[in-house]
């Protein structure tokens, strides 16, 4: 797992090669953020100094153009709506991953290795070719412009990922410790709840993170699935607003802060977490 | 004894099938749901791609088409050009996001002054969505109100309206992806890094390497099986890249920056051409497949 503030011992350098490299990140550092930076100062902006100064601080701080959008509703109901959707892909890939990986790690049944592999497969499967028979199944279902017609083929499509990830790390857990709870007596199930679950917190938040984020900023199944504006996820949102106000770009530029806000805010609290997160797929597949 | 008389039977049975009945319930559930929502409408995919249909009632017999909706794909121009995108993003994250990204990996390795703000940094375009992101570059490019254009001004050009430019918009595309995804490699390279051996540097050092030798024959062979699969990682992103296209180009101007996925959504879906939108789906699927399969045999084949 990466882990972004792992101590490394500080060698002696030149002083010279520390500047060159200083100046190095800092030019790169610039143009990663450059395009943050303006786009949110720009959301601050009149439409006509937009247009005349992009890149430096506004002559007139506009902080309306915030407080109008947050004071509204649209904003906060597309956020919640894509909470919804998260949260409950979370809830049921954890439901649904974690016994499916303790059967693989610890258990031994018919077939085991088959159905594993059959389920990795759906690593290297390109999502898109799924999407159109899946619009027609989920329309046949009745569940088109609902939010479940967006959870359960998510949490169907993490599936493989979670599965791998978990099933790794649950077979870190010695089998002794089946074993003697085995011969105390405990049935599976038991073993399952009150031993694996608790010895595994890290890995299940990790897969937490991973779902979710990919929930999160999902944008093409809500964009087939999904229909009337109240039930937009928030990328469905801004695509829509950006459609509404066309070239009005301070509007779109408050939008994307404020959508983006939650992620990054997430980020900086749990930095840490949430790269071991993204990258633990990597490094343990 | 009853200890050891149960463990022995245990033993026994952990040869052959152990839990299995427990296994049946906490395995079908994963099992059910993945066949249904992903196996299947694959399987059906490869079932409609022969026919012509626009999705309502069932498609009849004399609907079927062979492999008409193929022959019509491969002919087609629009999927030529965006399969032909598809190919620019490999060579875009092969020759400019991976060394970029091993440079800034190799200037991050050791925790030094401002290490783990660079690392943040770099990192934080990949944990935006890509439409936020395609929506950001959209507005970088913009002609009028864009940096580019104004920077392009300022130093006494003319305006720039890439986006608008039938040969070079996607161009555009390209920056925006190996914007956002060079901290996640770099990341990943950085993670290779600190698991290699710290004696193998001390050795080098005592033999006389200088860092350009130490980085060349003791970093890049240990951190080969990182850039492996960052590759791979890089091969199957670049294949599959749609939400990102739709809010900076829209597969504009004239259907020239189109993606597989993004000629897919646009064409089959956005038209209901049911039978037409598969193929191009089953065609996408048998290219991501064969290239993730002969890269694992051919290339991971030590991993």
């Amino acid at each position: 797992m990466t882990d972004i503030t792992e101590q490394r011992p500080t060698g002696l350098k030149d002083p010279n090669k520390s500047l060159a490299r200083m100046l190095v990140l800092i030019l790169v550092a610039c143009i990663v953020l450059v395009p943050l930076i303006t786009t949110m100062v720009g959301a601050l902006k009149s439409p006509g100094e937009l247009r005349t100064n992009p890149f430096g601080f506004p002559e007139q701080w506009l902080w309306s153009n915030y407080w109008d959008m947050l004071s509204g509703s649209r904003l906060w109901s597309i956020l919640g709506n894509s909470l919804y959707v998260g949260m409950w892909t979370v809830a049921l890939t954890l439901a649904i991953a974690a016994p499916a990986s303790f059967a693989f790690a610890h258990l031994k049944f018919f077939g085991e290795q088959m159905l594993f592999n059959y389920l990795i497969l759906g690593l290297t499967f390109p999502f898109a070719t799924a999407i159109l028979p899946l619009f027609l199944m989920i329309r046949d279902l009745g569940l088109l412009d609902t939010h479940w017609g967006i959870i359960l083929p998510q949490v169907a499509f993490g599936l493989a990922g979670s599965v791998l990830l978990t099933r790794n790390a649950f077979k870190q857990i010695p089998d002794e410790i089946v074993e003697s709870a085995l011969i105390d007596g405990a049935g599976y199930g038991r073993i399952f709840w009150s031993i694996i679950l608790p010895l595994s917190l890290p890995i299940l938040s990790t897969v937490a993170i991973i779902t979710f984020v990919t929930s999160w900023n999902n944008y093409l199944l809500p964009l087939v699935v999904l229909n009337t504006a109240e039930n937009y996820t928030w990328p469905l949102g801004l695509m829509e607003y950006q459609g509404q106000y066309g070239n009005d770009w301070p509007k779109i530029l408050t939008y994307i802060t404020l959508t983006i806000m939650p992620a990054v805010l997430a980020f900086l609290a749990a930095q840490k977490y949430i790269v071991a997160g993204l990258t633990a797929g990597a490094v343990k597949g | 004894m009853a200890t050891s008389a149960s463990k022995l039977q245990y033993v026994a049975s952990k040869r052959q099938m152990r839990g299995w009945k427990t296994a049946i319930i906490f395995v079908s559930p994963a099992i059910a749901l993945f066949t249904l929502f992903i196996i299947l409408p694959i399987i059906e995919a490869a079932g409609y791609s022969v026919f012509n249909w626009n999705g309502l009632g069932l498609p009849s017999p004399d609907r079927f088409v062979g492999t008409d909706n193929f022959e019509r794909l491969a002919r087609n121009k629009v999927f030529a050009r965006a399969f032909n995108n598809n190919m620019l993003l490999i060579a875009a994250s092969l020759f400019v996001q991976l060394p970029i990204a091993l440079a800034m990996a190799a200037l991050l390795a050791e925790r030094r002054l401002g290490t783990i703000t660079f690392r943040m940094i770099f990192f934080l375009p990949f944990i935006l969505a890509d439409i936020a992101a395609g929506l950001i570059w959209r507005f970088i490019f913009d002609g009028n109100n864009g940096l580019v254009s104004h920077a392009s001004q300022a130093m006494g050009g003319d305006a720039i309206f890439l986006l608008a430019d039938r040969e070079y918009a996607f161009v555009a595309v390209l920056v925006a992806v190996v914007w956002k995804y060079f901290g996640f490699h770099m990341m990943l390279y950085i993670a290779g890094m600190q698991a290699i051996d710290k004696s193998l540097y001390e050795a080098a050092s005592i033999d006389g390497a200088n860092a350009w030798h130490r980085f060349r024959y003791v970093t890049l062979p240990g951190i080969m099986p990182t850039i492996r699969l960052s590759v791979f990682f890089s091969l199957l992103g670049a294949l599959q890249l749609f939400d990102l296209v739709v809010p900076l180009t829209g597969g504009n101007p004239l259907n020239k920056t189109h993606t597989m996925v993004s000629f897919l959504y646009y064409f089959g879906i956005g038209r209901m051409k049911v039978g037409f939108g598969a193929a191009t789906g089953v065609a996408l699927f048998i290219i991501c497949v064969v290239v993730a399969f002969s890269y694992k045999k051919w290339v991971m084949k030590d991993d």
